[in-house]
């Protein structure tokens, strides 16, 4: 195994242009995009497009009482684009977001990489432009749909989301056989290791992600072991109700497709809850090691610090409470949210700043 | 870089790998028939019931129900195979600030990755006899193992600041 080199100037490493540069910058730009994202789509689409969804189910069950086959079609191609819509969203917000988080986590690699420093570069370039390219496809899906596409039921935009995602996994699996050559004793590029220095940000943001983290493992068994199995058999029981009741025409259909709602409230607030604090968790540890790079007053790297952390736990506890307190739940989650984006951008902010010093050199003191 | 880091880090990049080769493959070659079928049943239930056909239309809500179970395991291996090796990748990081010996750190290491890989493989596993004892016992055993190592390392953390 190769030995490494500790720095004892941070500025090494940090070259201008490097490859963790690169990828440290993309990695916390993509975060804050994907979350931006989220927050926007949390607000202005989420609870539009479930309302949307209730009216056309309660639209299907009174054309299944009024005997009414062709309303019925219509009916759930509607549902299909609403359900298309909502899905795509959901998933440019989570793929824009992990791939900024693989990208901070490549940065973190970068010096058991044994690669060439402009190989190890267009990796970064292309893993990023993979990392946008993917939401970017993903967001089209709904839009582009199979416009002029050769395929049966893939289109040019999930083509695009594909080609971005085998990307991501070619830059991967090159890292990775970097990392083997690391692990065989090949020579590395003598790139030395991030800073070890154990300030008060690094160990808070430790802890913190440390304990989201094992937060969110916790809910997630516990979701598993007691409500996954139970919504899975209720949900088929409300749709046999929505239709036993439309069909005999006994009027419970309004209550079957509130009761429908409800369950897909309370599904997608729980998922929600759980992914949001391993993933804000994940993103506090890595940004432990950033911190370093962030040119700030060390007052104002507390704040940063403290405000991503409470931001991350207001977003997943408010979004629970949805079931019990409605939309000021929602508003409050959605704050929470945005202050894991301030957070993120003051960071951002101070890293630009400390590379502007760097690159400035000793013109920067003048 | 010590056993226990070396084994999260590349335990982590190949198991980042094998969740996005499988987004891959289910993107391309599953996901879509997958979407088809669900929606396809589920209108299906709504066509019958108002030809008021009943047992037609409870049929197609229970193939639904089979459809969604299938496609919400197999999009949970993708999401929880990648998400878990990014934290295993993170922990590689700083594996040396948990406040155990060599040993047992490449124990907690050995433990973080066994758990990672065999959880979400319980879980798509329960896609192929649903219900299965054994895939939901894997799964069940894989998530325990991982609570518990990420505990352990929570623990060693508290421990090197004491």
């Amino acid at each position: 195994m190769s030995t490494q080199v500790v720095s004892t100037n941070i500025a090494e490493t940090f070259a201008p242009m490097s490859a963790r540069r690169l990828l440290i910058f993309g990695g916390i730009a993509l975060i804050a995009g994907g979350m931006l994202f989220g927050d926007i789509f949390a607000v202005f689409v989420l609870h539009q497009n479930g309302g949307q969804t209730g009216r056309a189910i309660l639209a299907a069950s009174e054309a299944v009482n009024a005997r009414n086959a062709l309303a019925v079609k219509e009916v759930f191609q509607q549902i299909g684009g609403l359900l298309e819509e909502h899905g795509t969203k959901v998933d440019t917000h989570v793929h824009m977001t992990d791939a900024g988080y693989l990208a901070l986590l490549l940065a973190l690699m970068q010096p058991y990489v044994v690669l060439s420093p402009r190989l190890k570069k267009l990796l970064a370039g292309l893993f990023l432009t993979g990392g946008l390219l993917l939401p970017v496809g993903i967001f089209l899906i709904h839009y582009v749909a199979l416009a002029y596409s050769p395929f049966a039921v893939i289109g040019w935009a999930s083509v695009l989301a594909d080609s971005a995602g085998a990307l991501l996994i070619f830059v991967l699996l090159a890292e990775g056989y970097g990392f083997c050559m690391f692990f065989q004793g090949k020579a590395s590029g003598r790139e030395p290791e991030l800073p070890t220095q154990r300030t008060w940000e690094r160990r808070t943001l430790m802890s913190g992600g440390a304990l989201l983290i094992l937060a969110g493992f916790l809910y997630g068994a516990w979701y598993a072991g007691v409500d996954l199995y139970r919504h899975e058999a209720r949900e088929a029981q409300i749709l046999k109700d929505m239709l036993d009741n439309s069909a005999s025409g006994q009027g419970g259909a309004v209550v079957a497709v509130a009761d429908y709602g409800s369950l897909a409230a309370e599904r997608t607030v729980k998922i929600a809850a759980h992914s949001h604090v391993i993933e804000f968790g994940l993103l506090a540890m890595l940004l432990s090691f950033v911190q370093p790079y962030v040119g700030l007053s060390e007052r104002w790297k507390r704040r940063w610090v403290v405000l991503l952390l409470v931001g991350s736990a207001i977003l997943p506890v408010f979004v629970l409470l949805e079931m019990n307190l409605g939309l000021v739940a929602a508003a409050i989650a959605d704050i929470g949210g945005l202050l894991v984006i301030i957070a993120l951008t003051g960071m951002l902010v101070g890293v630009l700043r400390y590379s502007g010093r760097l690159d400035l050199g000793p013109e920067a003191g003048a | 870089m010590s056993t226990g880091r070396g084994v999260l880090v590349m335990g982590g990049l190949v198991l980042a790998a094998l969740g996005m080769l499988y987004g891959l493959h289910y993107a391309i070659f599953v996901e879509h028939q997958t979407l088809n079928r669900m929606g396809g049943s589920l209108a299906q239930a709504f066509l019958s019931a108002a030809q008021r056909n009943m047992v037609d239309a409870h049929g197609a809500i229970d193939a639904y129900a089979s459809t969604k179970y299938d496609y919400v395991r197999q999009v949970d291996v993708h999401s929880h195979w990648i998400g878990l090796a990014m934290v295993l990748i993170v922990l590689g990081g700083v594996l040396d600030n948990v406040a155990f010996s060599p040993r047992v750190r490449t124990w907690i290491a050995v433990a973080l990755v066994a758990g990672s890989f065999a959880f979400p493989l319980g879980v798509i596993l329960q896609t192929v006899s649903q219900g299965g004892a054994i895939a939901s016992t894997l799964a069940l055993l894989g998530s325990a193992i991982v609570t518990i190592a990420l505990g352990a390392v929570a623990w060693g953390f508290a421990r090197s600041r004491a």
